[in-house]
């Protein structure tokens, strides 16, 4: 049986229609990289996918969703926040014990963020907030993780570093990308979407970034 | 490896204050004296409930009155601070404002009533003289703030006052329309509160009908207090503003007299100090301030001080309980409603009303001020945090009740909240002096008793202490403000 089915007519958010004839089903265990034309409707379908799930899936939003007035150990046990008493959460608001500062550690350590552990994550460059958004969803104890664009910020180097730790961690993975190059390595399987409909559907391996050009040709041609 | 958390700069600042704040508390008299405030309480909720409204004569022309010395004094001090902004890059005119806004308008109303008795003049004037100040500093941030872009478009040689029209005041005008209304309501609040010195407004038969027990009398005055200004923004439509200061102008009583040998007097003899207008000799001036600062300021200001500490860090931590009251990312729309007609209420009451009825209750103690003070500016803050929340945007997967409360929507809104609070610290400074005319012991306490004993050196004296304070007060939030990049671009009301 699969992780997740979609069939819908049309999905859309404030009377737009963003996708149409949506049929998908996603198994456990699968790498799926989006791909696509921006605007094209892959954080609709993440929203989607994400909402279908519930709470058993860690999330990282395009726009991080972090709290910039906290640290970055905050910011990541915040992944945590739903399985620990309210007096535990607020006790490590005040001050982090030292408990939970070993568990998160490690994530920093994957994310090459252990030194910035206490800074506010207003104090950090967009490379490494957006790594301390991949931390907190890492820290989630959920076995799925969405992502959208989670590597847009930083280089190709730590670009290939976060996509094998989120891969050590989580068996199944749902990433939108827009580097093709990088979406053929990591995924398994590829989703293209154009104009609002699933235009691809393949296995990834073997793949070229030409073979997705028509995903990215101009539709009024 | 060893990395420790350090407290950051807000933690430091906030522990610094809390800290100071129960130091205060600890030698303040907070004590409940009336032998029964339960039995009175009772009776005037029982008031509350069974509003009279047919008790006070002339209650129609009480709310005329009060809404004309409001109309006159904001229009006037419109006019004024909009000049003065235009000059407010003149080191003496900043000074200046910061002076008259630093002297509370009670205070300004006491002087009046001295140089011209009950005359309309005195309530107009107490208005328009400390709120001209406060625009004038507002209307100048304003067009500091404003684009500076469309300046650089205009042809060169255009004069200054065709670019000011044409180019300046467009952008701003907005923004100095809703800062005007908001200014209207404060002054409302402000004359209400002038009848308790004696003008003849809303203030006025509300001490009266307390002070009788008459708390069904009382009920209806603060019903149509608040119905007042919740209908502001009804009636007050810009075409008929002509009608209403006209209006205005010509309800008031101007036939009461005053004579021009008595501001004469007043001026040049009254305020001189007592021993220099007798020709004691310096000696005797020195004696005489000596006794003035050992006996009354120095004392006076101690307790204003530590009443304001206590009633600013109370108002910081009612203001992160009444903020979720309307904050959608915390409650559903009916509780926010509630939580609305609540934070309405408390931040329409003028603290000096809230004081003087806790201290009809508890007796002559810090605790009714402290009360007073925490409840109007805490609902005033957390509105304005509560509106603000309605800015922010959570991510998808957030967590939901306290989790969310303390980890996503309060650190986020402390650096704001702490920012308004801050600029609000010299406000609540201005009050605590004054809520000295109800009986405790601030510096407001001997201008008032000063100016009952006619000893008009004294109370000049004092007040121009209390003036300084708060320009104090306001230089040490505004280097706070800075040291912790708090910004709080005008009051955002």
């Amino acid at each position: 049986m699969p992780l997740l089915e979609l069939r819908e007519e049309t999905v859309g958010y404030n009377g737009i229609t963003v996708l149409r004839e949506l049929e998908l089903n996603i198994e456990q265990g699968e790498r799926i990289a989006l791909v696509g034309e921006s605007g094209a409707g892959k954080s609709t379908l993440l929203n989607l996918i994400h909402t279908r799930l519930g709470k058993t899936a860690a999330l990282v939003p395009q726009e991080l969703g972090l709290v910039q007035a906290l640290s970055v150990f905050h910011n990541v046990y915040m992944g945590r926040l739903h399985q620990r008493s309210v007096w535990r959460n607020l006790r490590n608001l005040l001050k982090p014990a030292k408990a939970d500062v070993d568990l998160v550690m490690p994530v920093l350590e994957r994310l090459r963020l252990e030194d910035k552990i206490f800074t506010s994550v207003g104090e950090l460059s967009g490379g490494q907030q957006q790594r301390t958004a991949v931390g907190r969803a890492l820290f989630h104890p959920g076995y799925i993780l969405i992502a959208d664009e989670p590597v847009s910020a930083v280089d190709e180097h730590q670009a290939r570093e976060i996509l094998d730790a989120i891969t050590a961690e989580k068996p199944t993975v749902i990433l939108a990308m827009h580097d093709r190059e990088l979406a053929i390595k990591f995924a398994d399987r590829l989703i293209g979407i154009r104009d609002g409909k699933i235009a691809l559907d393949e296995a990834a391996s073997g793949m070229t970034p030409n073979d997705l050009d028509d995903l990215y040709r101009n539709s009024d041609r | 490896m060893t990395v420790r958390p350090e407290p950051s700069p807000l933690a430091r600042t906030t522990t610094t204050f809390v800290g100071i704040a129960i130091l205060c508390l600890i030698f303040a008299d907070v004590a409940i004296s009336t032998v029964d405030p339960w039995q009175e309480f009772n009776r005037m909720l029982l008031g509350l409930v069974t509003p009279d409204f047919y008790a006070t004569d002339s209650v129609a022309l009480a709310i005329a009155y009060t809404l004309a010395f409001a109309l006159l004094g904001v229009a006037l001090a419109n006019v004024m601070g909009l000049f003065l902004a235009l000059l407010f890059f003149s080191r003496i005119v900043r000074t200046g404002c910061a002076v008259v806004r630093a002297v509370h308008e009670l205070f300004w109303a006491l002087i009046f009533l001295q140089m011209f008795g009950l005359s309309p003049l005195t309530g107009v004037l107490a208005i328009a003289i400390p709120y001209s100040g406060i625009i004038a500093k507002v209307y100048a941030e304003i067009l500091e703030e404003a684009n500076p872009a469309p300046l650089k478009t205009i042809p060169a040689g255009t004069s200054r006052a065709s670019a000011f029209i044409f180019v300046r005041m467009p952008d701003v005008w907005a923004h100095f329309r809703s800062y005007s209304m908001y200014r209207l309501e404060c002054g409302i609040r402000s004359s209400a509160v002038l009848g308790f010195i004696g003008l003849p407004t809303l203030g006025f038969h509300l001490e009266t009908a307390f002070k009788e027990g008459q708390y069904s009398e009382v009920s209806a005055l603060l019903i149509l207090f608040y119905l007042v200004i919740a209908t502001m923004r009804i009636w007050m439509k810009r075409p008929l503003m002509p009608v209403y200061l006209i209006g205005a102008a010509a309800i008031l009583p101007w036939g009461v007299a005053f004579s021009f040998s008595n501001i004469g007097r007043f001026l040049t003899e009254d305020i001189v100090p007592h021993p220099l207008r007798s020709g004691a000799g310096m000696e005797a001036f020195w004696d005489w301030l000596h006794m003035m600062v050992v006996d009354q300021a120095v004392p006076g200001t101690i307790a204003t001080v530590q009443l304001t500490m206590i009633a600013l860090v109370a108002t910081g931590f009612l203001t992160i309980v009444f903020f979720p009251l309307i904050s959608p990312l915390l409650l559903g729309k009916a509780s926010r409603f509630c939580g609305h007609m609540f934070l309405v209420v408390a931040r329409s009451t003028p603290e000096y009303i809230l004081a003087f009825v806790l201290l009809q209750l508890w007796g002559p103690s810090m605790l009714p001020a402290i009360v007073a003070l925490t409840l109007h500016n805490g609902a005033i803050i957390g509105h304005l945090v509560g509106r603000y929340t309605e800015t922010v945007t959570l991510r998808q997967d957030a967590t939901t009740g306290f989790n969310r409360y303390f980890y996503e929507v309060l650190p986020r809104v402390y650096r704001p909240m702490l920012a308004l609070l801050f600029y609000r610290w010299e406000v609540i400074m201005r009050e605590t002096a004054i809520l000295g005319i109800l009986g405790i012991a601030t510096l407001g306490f001997y201008v008032d008793s000063a100016f009952a004993d006619l000893r008009f050196d004294r109370a000049m004296l004092l007040i121009g202490i209390t003036a300084l304070l708060n320009i104090g007060v306001d230089a040490i939030s505004r280097s706070v403000r800075t040291r912790l990049r708090l910004k709080t671009s005008l009051e955002q009301q």
